[in-house]
């Protein structure tokens, strides 16, 4: 499989996007894996909770995932985002690339994770102690 | 024209969706001044980008009765 989309309130699995991206071809996999952190800003996080234009950000992740296949020479490309609720420890994404070499696999994985904090429609709002705030909405 | 409301947009509006009326033929540019006059909190945020049938679209595309258009708060996805 060349590329693999998908968003889901579900748990995400690391083996299964490795299942995903394998290919003879490929002499390297490269995951990222974003996990929820229990402090920002130096104040404790209780949970946060992602919403997404769905359909849209569907669109949007598999324009990124086009564009690291045209662009790097990654031969597979997998992301999936989970929304709802998230706790500490959970994973919220995973990108993960197969390549036939590493240095492909690292720089791919780095464009499409980094590109989707930018261009995907998808919002998190943190649970603090001091209250609820949606991340980056404000200066 | 519908429009759908993400993020803290939707605490702005106070819903999740609004019906427009009257904004055929008008720009999105058009659509940003009217929010902005109607919402002041539209001014303080980091941006707000705004899609039309699932695409990002330019302030000077022209909308349709028939557009589903979002707004589109700066993302934190990841």
């Amino acid at each position: 499989m060349t590329k693999n989309i998908h968003i889901t309130r579900e748990t995400l699995s690391i083996d299964a996007c490795r299942s995903l991206i394998a290919a003879p071809k490929n002499g390297g996999e490269c995951f990222f894996v974003g996990t929820v952190r229990n402090v920002t800003k130096g104040e404790r996080v209780e949970k946060l909770v992602f919403e997404a234009y769905e359909p849209m950000a569907i669109k949007e992740m598999h324009k990124i995932a086009d564009t690291t296949l045209l662009n790097y020479e990654a031969s597979t490309v997998v992301i999936h985002h989970r929304i709802g609720e998230l706790h500490i420890g959970e994973i919220p994404v995973i990108i993960a690339v197969g390549a036939p070499h590493r240095d492909a696999a690292f720089k791919a994985c780095r464009f499409a994770i980094d590109t989707l904090k930018e261009t995907v429609p998808i919002w998190k709002k943190e649970f603090l102690e001091s209250g609820e705030v949606w991340v980056s909405a404000h200066p | 024209m519908k429009v759908l409301a993400f993020g803290i947009t939707k605490d702005i509006l106070g819903k999740s969706e609004i019906q427009l009326r009257d904004f055929e033929g008008q720009t999105v540019g058009d659509l940003r001044s009217y929010l902005r006059n109607k919402h002041r909190e539209f001014d303080q945020l980091n941006s707000l980008a705004i899609a039309v049938n699932e695409e990002y679209a330019q302030d000077h595309a022209t909308l349709n009765e028939s557009d589903v258009v979002a707004l589109i708060p700066p993302v934190s996805g990841g």
